[in-house]
C-alpha cells in the first residue's frame, strides 16, 4: 500500500492528459452557453448609470443581452448595429458592463452612442460568470418570459445579425404567436 | 536554396538528438565509456545545427524571402531590421526553432560545465536532454516547419509583423521567457538521471541546483519582463492580468520555487528526495504543458498563436510520453530512496516543507483556475468562466502565509529549533513591522489602505528579520567586516531573493492600493488635475515612421506648479496591416509613474485620452530583479564548483558496485 501513493502523480497525470485530450477538439466559440432554454441567472446589481437593477427591470419583450466592456475593440465593430437596432427600436438591447469600470464604461458610451436601455455593471464579471460569458463582446436572445434562447460569441455586425439573429427571432416569435 | 539549407541542418540535428537520446544513456547503463562519451561531441553537433538553420531563418527574414511562408506571414519590406531579425520568435514555427535552439544552449552548458561530475551522470542528463530535442525538432518538421516555402508564387511582400509586437520588450521578452523554462528541462534531466541510476543521494542536489537556480532566476525575470511589456505596451495600465497564458510559466516558477528550496533540503539533510524529484518533474511539466497551452490554441488569448489540433495532439503525445513516462519512472524508483535524518517539529526543513506545501497548492490552484473552464466544457459540454477574482481569493493569503514564513526560515536551526529562540529573535521584529506597516503608507502617501499596510508589514517582517539574522551572525566575530566576509555567497543570494520578495510586496501593495487612472476628453489648452499631478494637453501634431503613419499628443505635467516634463504618447496606423495601435508615454520613476494613452480624435482637435498615476510600480520589477540576482549569485558558490576529486573516485566505486548488483 505505502508502495502505491507513489503512483498517485502518474494516474493524476494521465487522467489529466486524456481531458486535454479531449479538449483539444473542443471550440469554445462553438458552445452554447449553459444557459440555453434556462431563465437569466437572479441578480441585483446597479446600472451603469447609477441606478438599482434587478431581474424584473427586464424588458418584458423579446430581447437583446450585448456583453460589452470599455476596453473591447471589437464592441465598436459591433456599435452601429446596436446603435442601428436601438434607433429602430423594434428590439430593445440591454447592456452588460463586462470586468469595467464605471468611470469608463460612462465615458465610453459618451463618445460612442448608447444604445442600451440600460446596461448591467458587473466590475468583478461575477453576473458574467454566472451567464457563462465568454468574453466581450458576446450578444444573447433573451424571450420575453426571461429565458435564454440563443446565444452569439464575438462581433455582432449587419451579416450575423442578418444571417443568424433575425431567422433565430422570426422563429421566437412564430412561437409565441402560435400558442397565443 | 539557402532556407532548404536550413531545413536540412535542422534534419541533421535531429538525426544527432537521436543517437544523443539512445548511445549514451545505452552505454551509461551497460557501463560502455566510449558510447557514454559520445554525449559531449554529439551535443555539440546538436547545438552547431540548430544555431545554422535558426541564423538561416533570421537571413531569410533579413534579406526579404517572400518565398518562405514564415517570413511571409511575419515580416514586410517595411518593417525595420531589429524586428525583421527578432520577427523570427513573432510565430508559432519561429518560435518554437528559438525554444528548441535554446534548449540546444542548455544542454552545450551542462556538456562543458560539468566536468566534475562523474561521466555517466553527465551521459545520462544529456541523454534524456537529447531525446526531448529529438522529439522538439520532430514535432517542428512534421507540424510547423519555418521553412516551408509558398510555391509556385511567392507573395511580392510580407503580412507584417503583429503591431503589437513591434516594441523593444517584443525583443527581449520571449528569449527571455524560453531561456527560464527551457532551463527547467536541465534540472528535469538532472533528476531523470538520477532515477535512472538510482544515486539520488546529496551529490545529486548538489550537481542540480546552480542549474535550478540559474533558470529560475532567468525565468523571473522573463516573467517580469512580461508583465513590464504589457503594462506600458499593451496600454491597460495594469502589471498582471490572470491571463490564461500568464499563468502556466507562473505555474512553473512557482514550482521551480518550491524545488529550488526543496533541494537545499536534500542536499543539506539527505531528506525530502523524492519530493524533490517530483517537484523536478511537476516545473518541468509546467514548462511543456505552457507550451501545449500556447500551441494548441486551447485556451484563446493575446498570446495564442494560430489553433490547430495536429499540433496540440503531437505536443500532447510528448507530454504524455515525457511526463507520464518520468512519473512512472518515479513511481518505480521513489519507494527506494531513503531519508537520511530526522527533524523535529520546530525546524528548517519544516519551514521550508510548509514553504514547498503553499507554493504546490498555490501553482495548483493557479493550474486548476487556468484550465478548468475547458475541463469543465470538456466533461460537460458546457461554459463557465474564471475571472481575477478566483485567482486573487486564493493566491493572495496563501502569498501571505508563505511570506509569514519565509521571514522565520532563514532564523532557524537544521533539525531542531527551541521556540523560546524564535520568539527572543522575533518579538521585536512583529511589533516593528505591526508599527512601520501602518504608519509609513500613512506618512508617505498621507491615505490608509489596507492592502498597503499589510503588505509593508509583510514587507517590513522580511527585512527586519532578515538584518537581525545577519547581526545574529556576526555578533560573536572579532570584525564584523571579516565576518560578513565569510558568509557563503549562497547565504547572500538567499537574502538578495527574499529582500527582492519584500521589495515586490511592496510594489504591488502600494501600486493596488493608490492607483489613479481617469479617462477624459481634452481640448488643446485644456488640463486636468489627478493625484497631485496637473496634465496640461497641448495639442497634437502628425508623425510618420517607417511603417506607420500617426499623431503625436504633447502633454506636459507639472506637480506644485513645478513641471515634471512632458509626455508624447501616439496612435499608430500600420500601413502594412492597416491596423491601428496605441503607443503610450510614460514618465517612469523610483517612486511613481505617469502615463497617457492615446485614444481617438474627436471633433476640434480635441483627443480622447486616459491618464494614470501609479505609485512604486517599478518596485514590483525591482523586486524580480532582486530575486534573479539573489538566483545567481547563490549558484556562484563555490561549494559548487570545488567537487573534490576524492568524492568524485568514491561516486566512481559507487557506481560501479550498483552496477554489479543491478546486473
Amino acid at each position: 500500500m505505502s508502495k502505491l501513493k507513489y503512483y498517485i502523480p502518474v494516474i493524476s497525470f494521465f487522467a489529466l492528459a486524456l481531458v486535454l485530450w479531449r479538449g483539444l477538439y473542443l471550440d469554445p466559440k462553438e458552445l452554447p452557453s449553459m444557459l440555453i432554454d434556462k431563465p437569466m441567472p437572479p441578480f441585483a446589481l446597479t446600472t451603469v448609470a447609477g441606478s438599482e437593477v434587478a431581474n424584473e427591470d427586464l424588458p418584458d419583450q423579446i430581447f437583446l443581452l450585448n456583453v460589452w466592456g470599455s476596453y473591447c475593440l471589437p464592441c465598436l465593430i459591433e456599435h452601429p448595429t446596436l446603435m442601428r437596432l436601438s434607433e429602430e427600436g423594434d428590439i430593445p438591447v440591454v447592456g452588460v458592463n463586462y470586468r469595467d469600470r464605471q468611470d469608463l464604461a460612462v465615458d465610453w458610451l459618451e463618445d460612442n452612442g448608447n444604445p442600451f436601455a440600460f446596461s448591467i455593471l458587473d466590475e468583478d464579471g461575477r453576473f458574467g460568470i454566472d451567464l457563462g460569458v465568454y468574453g466581450a463582446p458576446e450578444t444573447y436572445l433573451v424571450d420575453e418570459n426571461g429565458v435564454i434562447r440563443f446565444r452569439h460569441v464575438s462581433v455582432l455586425d449587419e451579416s450575423v445579425w442578418e444571417e443568424e439573429f433575425v431567422p433565430a427571432i422570426a422563429e421566437l416569435r412564430g412561437e409565441s404567436f402560435g400558442n397565443e | 536554396m539557402i532556407p532548404e539549407l536550413g531545413q536540412f541542418s535542422l534534419i541533421l540535428a535531429f538525426c544527432l538528438s537521436v543517437l544523443l537520446g539512445t548511445l549514451p544513456l545505452i552505454g551509461a547503463s551497460r557501463n560502455h565509456l566510449l558510447w557514454m562519451n559520445l554525449c559531449r561531441p554529439l551535443t555539440a553537433g546538436v547545438f552547431v545545427f540548430l544555431g545554422i538553420s535558426i541564423s538561416i531563418l533570421a537571413y531569410a527574414f533579413a534579406t526579404d524571402d517572400f518565398s518562405v511562408q514564415f517570413v511571409a506571414q511575419h515580416s514586410n519590406t517595411l518593417l525595420p531590421i531589429q524586428y525583421k531579425l527578432t520577427a523570427v520568435w513573432g510565430g508559432h514555427e519561429g518560435s518554437f526553432l528559438l525554444w528548441t535552439f535554446m534548449l540546444g544552449g542548455w544542454m552545450l552548458a551542462v556538456s562543458v560545465f560539468s566536468k566534475s561530475m562523474p561521466i555517466d551522470f553527465v551521459a545520462r542528463v544529456l541523454g534524456v536532454l537529447g531525446i526531448l530535442c529529438a522529439a522538439y525538432i520532430l514535432f517542428m518538421l512534421a507540424t510547423s516547419n519555418p521553412f516551408d516555402r509558398i510555391v509556385p508564387l511567392p507573395p511580392a511582400d510580407g503580412a507584417d509583423l503583429n503591431s503589437a509586437l513591434q516594441d523593444f520588450g517584443f525583443i527581449i521578452h520571449p528569449p527571455t521567457l524560453y531561456m527560464g523554462y527551457v532551463g527547467f528541462s536541465v534540472v528535469f534531466a538532472f533528476a531523470i538521471a538520477a532515477l535512472l541510476s538510482g544515486r539520488l543521494d546529496a551529490a545529486w542536489a548538489r550537481w542540480s541546483r546552480p542549474w535550478a537556480n540559474v533558470a529560475w532566476a532567468i525565468l523571473t525575470i522573463g516573467i517580469a519582463l512580461g508583465s513590464w511589456w504589457a503594462y506600458y505596451e499593451l496600454g491597460w495600465g495594469g502589471w498582471w492580468a490572470w491571463d490564461p497564458v500568464e499563468n502556466p510559466p507562473l505555474i512553473t516558477w512557482l514550482f521551480g520555487t518550491a524545488l529550488i528550496h526543496s533541494l537545499a533540503v536534500t542536499e543539506k539533510r539527505g531528506i525530502f528526495k523524492s519530493w524533490t524529484v517530483l517537484l523536478a518533474i511537476l516545473a518541468f511539466s509546467g514548462s511543456l504543458l505552457g507550451t501545449f497551452i500556447t500551441r494548441s490554441g486551447l485556451l484563446t488569448s493575446v498570446h495564442a498563436f494560430a489553433s490547430d489540433p495536429t499540433r496540440g495532439f503531437f505536443i500532447l503525445v510528448i507530454l504524455g510520453v515525457a511526463v507520464g513516462g518520468s512519473l512512472l519512472l518515479f513511481a518505480l524508483r521513489a519507494p527506494m530512496m531513503k531519508s537520511e535524518a530526522r527533524f523535529d517539529l520546530v525546524s528548517r526543513e519544516v519551514l521550508i516543507l510548509g514553504n514547498n506545501v503553499l507554493l504546490v497548492v498555490a501553482a495548483a490552484s493557479v493550474f486548476l483556475g487556468t484550465l478548468f473552464p475547458m475541463v469543465y466544457q470538456a466533461i460537460t459540454d458546457d461554459l463557465i468562466s474564471i475571472g481575477p477574482p478566483y485567482f486573487n481569493a486564493i493566491f493572495v493569503p496563501l502569498m501571505i502565509l508563505l511570506v509569514l514564513l519565509l521571514a522565520v526560515g532563514p532564523l532557524c536551526r537544521w533539525k531542531r529549533t527551541s521556540i523560546a529562540y524564535l520568539s527572543r529573535q522575533l518579538g521585536k521584529v512583529v511589533l516593528a513591522s505591526l508599527a512601520l506597516g501602518v504608519l509609513i503608507p500613512l506618512v508617505v502617501l498621507l491615505e490608509f489602505s489596507l492592502a498597503a499596510t499589510v503588505s509593508v508589514a509583510l514587507a517590513a517582517w522580511i527585512s527586519l528579520s532578515l538584518l537581525g539574522d545577519l547581526a545574529n551572525k556576526t555578533a560573536n566575530k572579532s570584525s564584523r567586516a571579516k565576518a560578513l566576509k565569510a558568509l557563503p555567497l549562497s547565504y547572500y543570494g538567499m537574502q538578495i531573493a527574499h529582500l527582492g520578495a519584500a521589495v515586490m510586496l511592496i510594489g504591488i501593495g502600494l501600486t493596488s492600493a493608490f492607483s489613479y487612472e481617469k479617462s477624459v476628453l481634452l481640448s488643446p489648452g485644456q488640463s486636468i488635475d489627478l493625484g497631485n499631478y496637473v496634465f496640461m494637453f497641448n495639442g497634437s501634431t502628425a508623425v510618420t515612421g517607417p511603417n506607420y503613419v500617426g499623431n503625436e499628443a504633447d502633454i506636459s505635467v507639472s506637480k506644485n506648479d513645478r513641471p515634471i516634463g512632458n509626455l508624447k504618447p501616439q496612435r499608430r496606423l500600420y500601413l502594412a496591416s492597416g491596423t491601428p495601435s496605441t503607443e503610450m508615454a510614460i514618465d517612469a520613476g523610483f517612486f511613481r509613474d505617469l502615463f497617457v494613452t492615446l485614444g481617438e480624435e474627436k471633433e476640434s482637435g480635441a483627443w480622447s485620452m486616459t491618464i494614470y498615476v501609479k505609485p512604486f510600480i517599478r518596485w514590483i520589477w525591482l523586486g524580480a530583479i532582486f530575486m534573479a540576482f539573489g538566483g545567481v549569485i547563490a549558484a556562484g558558490d563555490k561549494r559548487y564548483r570545488r567537487l573534490r576529486k576524492r568524492e568524485l573516485e568514491r561516486a566512481a566505486t559507487e557506481l560501479s558496485g550498483e552496477l554489479q548488483t543491478a546486473s
